[in-house]
């Protein structure tokens, strides 16, 4: 068996993994991006209508949260207790939009919504002060989830905020995203679990997720946060992380302050022990298709540390062949190591009274889950497999505190997208809102902000790191 | 004498090994030198313990053949490793037992209190060995080094012969002998009577029980892969005794038909490298770290190989009644031995002077024969003729693979399981050592 550190579109080099290890600061984009970025390019790209991908943003723990001031659009006390918190947080906050003064983010609170009418005036007041948005702005949206229990038209409201959100983040340019926050009935606007949420879509965190939602299913942990050191205390383990995303992954969590178990295969050992030691962690060297793997995982967790918090499923597999042509041994593999593997050890996790009281489990899917990809059915039914794993797990969790989310990244630049032939590639990476590639890092701080206890409401998530991509949701 | 168990002195425990799966001479790390592999081989047992940035107590290595340059061969590598670059370091070297000496030394330090954590460990290259100039070019080229003026440089220049340009490369020759060690262990499995078929058996036998191993995955937190390779590289699954029996005698050819040792019963030259981490209990405990095993003693022992009647290989056959009878055991009282499978002729000719009656009295000075042990209990997940011999990266790698096998074991008949490690090294030398499961 190859490396499970390798996913469809996630498998990236050494070479790519440790340029991610500047954490923060500017990182280099594609060829493409830089040139239109500046001097000559860009202003040929400019006359030639060609698209013109912006330098994103990124997260780095001393930046700033968003670059500019942030206006609050809403009058109801929602809108009133999210200002609050962003004052808290030490932003310079607006109720109004000053006309040609730059901004650094707009959230609109929505919370109150009725009817379609009362859309009209905030919408119209986000138009106003998007030529004011700066580069790398954001756009983010607090509103209520749709049930069938809802009157008609409060429904239709509600569910009116989902096409604009996804219309709004097409429509925005310069690394500027626009994501929603939709709050399950009874929650709060101002409550923890909405207020991690927005910080995640405010900061550069969430640079390479665009036009999507996410869910606070419970109010949230209380306990003061430590935003700088988020997972301080924590022990993480992520599983194929000798390369590519789950390298990244464990670097992320490392950084803000995990202890973290790098798993592997024996046979990526190697790369494995470098990328423990790097960030002071252990290697476990394990097949996760091992029945004992779960138990094992948590007896090396336990008797380390005494604790285990995280669990990052990212181990995975692909052995691409048309349904037509496709082979047992190439089926059962994609789906015993991308999602049998996974299911049994939440299993073991689950028993587990230690990680069940407050664990977090977070699977890496994709978007040839949601979408299907042409000669991945059975990667595409393992990444599907896994949303559908997330969302019922998710109940049993929740009872003890623990939640259980997962993302899926589009294209991501790695080893194994390098190889695709530069036209089929520079297509590709083009077919989002953001016209690029992600990082292995914004598909790891994603999973970062699952794994903080602030997230302790957000839960049976599955959350798109794509730049909305243009396949699926 | 001295028993570890003496108070005041203090345990020393086996917390775990790594090693790099060894490579054949000229395979897969033809192109890696001592200081990468051994390098390699800390920092996976770094990563397998969370000990990147750590300072250790100390830790101690070797390699066998080594260029002069690595003279702080030990050193350098954790200067390369991830661990803290204020851990110290020495080379150590005692041939084939270099690894057993490293663990059996640190571990006394740890006993003593000087230290509370170490790692001993090996390594070897006979792809990357030294080559010197011959001696005649050396002489020549230290009298240029001292020579003032160009009249007396040229003129020493001058004694340079053809002959003197082919290089001295380094041999497993015994340099009071001339013979190499297959040939020496060719006399002593000569004299000891060993048959070709018995010598088979036991090579199958190491194959197929470190075959057997890797397919249990025994060795997944005992080895971190290096150069893409994650097995032994001449580990042979797929052997018999068939095969075995079509190799023709490479070594003793002089004995006519009496010659029985082939490639396949002897091991062959490896690349390779290996670590244990040691500790005190204390050390271990505050770090949450597992402890596999106890090092309860250890002994070197040496023959005269050049005018006695003992073969080179053979002072492990006296080492051990001396460490058994220091801590008042048999060979009656170990669930597991690990001989050190230099040639399957060393282990049985080993086997054969134990339980020689003769030999006992005569040369142990016992009342009979020393003993014989259950075979099932010898070398049960493989040894040096599957493994491979980088000569010394064997000790860590025994040490380390009979303290996993020990802790698996845990208890037997209410006392922890007990394990003997027997290497025979050059110049009739050898170590022995007992660990007991934690």
């Amino acid at each position: 068996m190859t490396s499970q550190s390798t996913t469809s579109h996630n498998k990236s080099s050494n070479n790519s993994a440790s340029s991610n290890r500047a954490a923060g600061g500017r990182e280099k984009a594609d060829k493409y991006t830089e040139f239109v970025s500046a001097g000559i390019g860009r202003d040929l790209a400019k006359r030639l209508g060609l698209p013109q991908p912006a330098i994103l943003r990124r997260y780095s723990p001393h930046a700033p949260l968003v670059e500019g001031p942030i206006v609050v659009l809403g009058h109801g006390a929602g809108a009133d207790a999210v200002a609050k918190v962003l004052l808290d947080w030490h932003q310079d906050v607006r109720r109004h939009a000053t006309p040609k003064e730059k901004l650094g983010a707009i959230v609109v609170v929505l919370d109150d919504l009725t009817n379609p009418g009362g859309l009209s005036e905030p919408m119209l007041a986000i138009g106003a002060a998007l030529r004011d948005l700066n580069k790398n702005g954001r756009v983010v949206s607090i509103s209520r989830e749709v049930s069938v229990e809802d009157a008609p038209e409060v429904a239709a409201a509600r569910n009116a905020v989902d096409g604009i959100v996804r219309s709004l983040a097409k429509e925005l340019r310069a690394g500027a995203t626009a994501n929603g926050i939709v709050l399950q009935n009874g929650i709060p606007a101002g409550s923890p679990s909405a207020m991690a949420a927005l910080r995640f879509f405010l900061s550069g965190r969430s640079a390479f997720v665009d036009g999507q939602f996410l869910t606070a299913a419970s109010e949230g942990s209380r306990q003061a946060p430590h935003w700088d050191k988020p997972l301080e205390a924590n022990v993480a383990v992520v599983t194929g992380a000798a390369r590519g995303i789950g390298a990244a992954i464990a670097r992320t969590l490392a950084r803000d302050g995990a202890t973290v178990v790098a798993v592997d295969i024996p046979a990526a050992g190697d790369h494995l022990a470098a990328v423990a030691n790097e960030i002071h962690g252990t290697a476990l060297q394990l097949d996760i298709t091992d029945p004992e793997a779960g138990n094992r995982i948590l007896e090396h967790a336990m008797s380390r540390f005494g604790r285990l918090d995280i669990v990052v499923h990212n181990a995975g597999i692909t052995r691409d062949k048309l349904l037509a042509n496709m082979d047992a041994a190439r089926w059962d593999s994609v789906v015993a190591v991308n999602l049998e593997a996974q299911l049994r050890m939440n299993k073991a996790l689950l028993a587990n009274e230690s990680f069940a009281s407050n664990g977090r489990i977070i699977s890496v899917s994709s978007t040839s889950g949601i979408a299907g990809n042409r000669g991945q059915s059975n990667y595409a039914a393992s990444k599907a497999g896994i949303i559908g794993m997330v969302r019922s797990t998710a109940p049993l969790m929740a009872a003890s505190g623990g939640t259980v989310n997962a993302v899926a990244p589009g294209f991501i630049e790695t080893d194994m997208t390098a190889k695709i032939p530069f036209a089929t590639r520079e297509v590709a990476r083009r077919l989002n809102s953001l016209q690029q590639g992600g990082k292995p890092r914004d598909v790891a701080e994603t999973i970062a902000f699952f794994a903080q206890p602030q997230a302790a409401g957000v839960t049976a998530n599955i959350l798109r790191v794509c730049g909305q991509n243009l396949v699926g949701q | 004498m001295t028993t570890p168990t003496t108070p005041g002195i203090r345990k020393a425990v086996i917390v775990g090994g790594n090693r790099i799966p060894f490579a054949r001479t000229g395979g897969a790390y033809a192109h890696s030198s001592n200081q990468d592999m051994l390098t390699a081989a800390l920092d996976g047992l770094v990563a397998r313990f969370g000990l990147a940035g750590e300072q250790i107590g100390e830790v101690a290595a070797g390699a066998v053949l080594k260029h002069s340059r690595d003279f702080n061969l030990t050193r350098e590598a954790v200067l390369g490793s991830a661990l803290a670059a204020t851990t110290p370091a020495y080379d150590l070297q005692q041939a084939c037992a270099t690894g057993m000496e490293a663990v059996i030394g640190l571990s006394n330090k740890i006993k003593l209190g000087q230290i509370d954590s170490a790692i001993a460990g090996g390594v070897d290259s006979a792809s990357d060995a030294p080559i010197a100039v011959s001696e005649g070019l050396r002489a020549i080229l230290l009298d240029l080094n001292r020579a003032k003026t160009t009249g007396q440089k040229l003129k020493t220049l001058s004694r340079i012969r053809p002959k003197d340009l082919s290089p001295d490369a380094p041999s497993t020759g015994e340099p009071r002998t001339g013979l190499s060690m297959g040939e020496h262990q060719a006399l002593t499995t000569a004299q000891w009577k060993i048959s070709r078929e018995a010598q088979d058996e036991l090579a199958l036998a190491s194959h197929k029980n470190l075959a057997a191993a890797y397919d249990r995955n025994f060795f997944d937190d005992l080895l971190t892969p290096f150069r893409g390779l994650s097995r032994d590289s001449n580990l042979r699954a797929d052997s018999s005794m068939e095969k075995l029996a079509k190799l023709k005698p490479v070594f003793g050819k002089s004995l006519g038909d009496a010659a029985t040792m082939t490639a396949g019963n002897s091991t062959p030259l490896t690349d390779g490298a290996s670590t244990v981490l040691l500790a005190s209990e204390e050390w271990a405990a505050a770090r949450e770290l597992p402890i596999l095993a106890d090092v309860v003693d250890g002994e070197a022992g040496a023959v005269d190989f050049v005018h006695g009647k003992d073969g080179l290989l053979m002072a492990p056959a006296f080492a051990v009644p001396r460490l058994l009878a220091r801590n008042g055991l048999t060979l009656a009282d170990f669930d597991y031995f690990e001989i050190h499978e230099a040639f399957a002729g060393t282990v049985l000719s080993t086997l054969a002077a134990w339980e020689d009656e003769e030999f006992g009295i005569t040369r142990l000075g016992l009342d009979g024969a020393f003993g014989s042990i259950d075979r099932s209990k010898l070398n049960v997940n493989g040894s040096s003729l599957a493994a491979g011999h980088p000569f010394a990266a064997t000790g860590g790698r025994l040490i380390a693979t009979l303290a996993k096998m020990l802790h698996e074991r845990g208890q037997v008949d209410g006392r922890p399981a007990r394990g003997l490690i027997s290497v025979c090294a050059a110049g009739g030398q050898g170590v022995v050592a007992i660990l007991e499961a934690r």
